[in-house]
């Protein structure tokens, strides 16, 4: 049962996280995030006027540009199901995700991009990305959901005006984590790419950060379990058993928790001004 | 189908425009939907019944009919409600890649032209398309499309059509693929003297034996079906139309197998958060669908029989 794994660790056991913001100088927000050997690279550039074709006007709207680590040599098992397609795919759920966290009514006819940009893929893509985009937003200062109790924040729209203002009041958004399934039915945490291949199934799980409440009632619910157990978005591949499904959602609530508390820390505000 | 509340609130709005009371009940029942989706919905959801006279549950009527387009190997055209999916699978031989020698291939497209819809939004498509294939990851085992070992197997190309988008688009295209498999028949081939695969026709016995006699039929490792729901608030309503899903955005698309195992649960995002029970929910729902859809399914393939 202890160690199972290639690389030492227990079925439990995530690898190491990194999470830095304000790496880049151009971009309102961004910022990097890591697990292990997984990295990616986000930036934020807006709220810029005007929406584009097909859009809501009445509605912020969000444009995700996913790119690429070029040059990798993946050759997938399917070779037309192309890199391509994949891109779109994630393009995609992430913006669904980001569009389910931001308040988008806030900036209405506003485009906000985001440009993902993948440094290297070791497994849990997807799961880093978007925990990638989060951070990164935060940083530009975009008002986001699940965000800490204090309710003043509504006060705080005129980003970047008072980003760091709005950053030690309200504080992150969703964390997402990959749950695998291995063979022998048993459930790994957080995989790297040569776990990833050998699994029966996995599934990719955004939840809403914990709610640090200021209120008496303490944490919200919502139809009898905390909001923070809500699922925002899943991906699954590969078949399981329906038990196995919520059995990774146990799984991934449980560390989710760990996680938007390491998300909390890292994106205290680092230099008061 | 018009239900009961709808049909009172016409005859009221449409007969009687007085200005005393709600605003709803002093204009026509069309312009209260347009004007106000929402609510509209609302106030048939909380009689547990919607606008096109379901109930919260059901799923539209399907209808499934394979072998639509002569031309293909194996196709299918398949309607839930509105929604109408045309699929087509063309066979052609292919040098195999090398890192799988003994593996075909299938390529999966899904195409949205603008007969189907007034908005034909560009991202859309990209958007079912490899999802729909992925569902296929597992489906067909890839080694039933070998011919030759190293040197000829199976492209399948399967083409999917939307001729009519009227929400639940992945549950139609899914099915219409499964459909469009279950009616493939493979082309007899056969080794000429150069070592080229070639497809025989039924008029000249082109020489050679045939490679594939007996592998005429894809056997399928599993069935995927699905159903796609949308979660608002504590109502769930299964298949929607696309009137409902532009205006409550949480879907949630379940797909499972005959086996009961869970093929792939997908939710991209949306403003409402899936809590377990209507996750459970979800996959009762999708439970019930699965044994709909395997009814039709034998339905089709009987009547196929008989003629």
């Amino acid at each position: 049962m202890e160690i199972d794994r290639i690389d030492g660790r227990t079925r439990n056991q995530l690898r190491p996280l990194a999470c830095s913001r304000n790496v880049l100088n151009r971009a309102h927000g961004s910022a990097s995030w890591s697990q292990g050997d997984t990295k990616v690279l986000a930036a934020v550039y807006g709220p810029k006027a005007g929406t584009k074709k097909n859009e809501n006007p009445e509605k912020a709207c969000i444009e995700v540009i996913w790119k690429a680590k070029t040059g990798q040599s993946a050759i997938l098992k399917n070779f037309l199901m192309d890199l391509g397609k994949l891109e779109k795919e994630y393009e995609m759920i992430l913006k669904r995700t980001l569009q389910s966290i931001c308040i988008l009514t806030v900036n209405p006819n506003t485009t906000t991009t985001i440009i993902v940009q993948v440094v290297h893929d070791d497994g849990a893509l997807l799961p880093c990305a978007i925990n990638a985009a989060c951070a990164a937003f935060v940083d530009a200062g975009i008002p986001l959901k699940h965000l800490a109790g204090n309710k003043t924040y509504g006060c705080l729209q005129f980003i970047p005006l008072f980003k760091e203002c709005f950053l030690t009041n309200a504080l992150v958004c969703a964390v997402a984590i990959c749950c695998g399934l291995v063979e022998s039915g048993y459930v790994i945490l957080d995989p790297t790419k040569l776990e990833e291949q050998k699994m029966k199934a996995f599934t990719y799980l955004v939840f809403p950060n914990s709610v640090l409440s200021v209120l008496p009632e303490g944490s919200l619910q919502e139809e009898g379990e905390p909001v923070e157990h809500g699922i925002i978005t899943s991906v699954t591949q590969g078949a399981m058993g329906v038990d196995d499904y919520f059995h990774c959602l146990e799984r991934g609530r449980a560390t989710c928790e760990k996680m938007s508390a390491f998300l909390r820390r890292s994106l205290q505000p680092q230099t008061p001004k | 189908m018009v239900s009961q509340l709808q049909a009172q609130d016409g005859v009221e709005g449409i007969g009687y425009p007085n200005s005393s009371g709600d605003l709803s009940s002093e204009m026509e029942v069309d312009a209260f939907r347009r004007l106000f989706p929402l609510r509209f919905f609302e106030r048939h959801l909380s009689e547990s019944i919607r606008p096109d006279g379901r109930p919260l549950g059901r799923a539209r009527d399907t209808t499934l009919a394979l072998g639509a387009v002569a031309s293909a190997n194996g196709s299918a055209l398949v309607k839930i409600g509105l929604t109408t999916m045309l699929a087509a699978i063309k066979m052609e031989v292919m040098t195999p890649l090398k890192e799988s020698p003994d593996e075909g291939c299938i390529a999966v497209e899904f195409h949205m032209p603008p007969i189907c819809s007034p908005l034909v939004r560009p991202g859309r498509p990209a958007e079912v398309a490899p999802v729909v294939s992925k569902q296929f990851s597992g489906m067909i085992d890839l080694k039933d499309l070998s011919l030759v070992s190293g040197k000829a197997a199976w492209m399948a190309y399967l083409d999917i059509y939307c001729l009519d988008a009227d929400g639940s688009l992945f549950d139609a295209a899914l099915l219409s693929a499964v459909a469009a498999f279950s009616h493939l028949q493979i082309p007899v081939v056969s080794m000429n003297d150069e070592g080229r695969v070639i497809v025989v026709s039924e008029e000249n016995d082109g020489g050679g034996d045939a490679v594939n006699k007996e592998k005429r039929k894809l056997r399928l490792c599993r069935t995927p079906i699905s159903l796609t729901c949308i979660l608002h608030k504590n109502y769930i309503l299964a298949d929607p139309t696309a009137e409902e899903e532009s205006i409550m955005e949480t879907l949630v698309t379940v797909v499972l197998d005959s086996s009961d195992q869970l093929v792939s649960l997908y939710k991209p995002g949306g403003p409402a958060l899936a809590h377990t029970s209507s996750v459970q929910d979800c996959i009762a729902l999708t439970r019930q669908r699965v044994k709909e859809v395997q009814t039709i399914f034998d339905e089709t393939i009987s009547g196929m029989e008989v003629d």
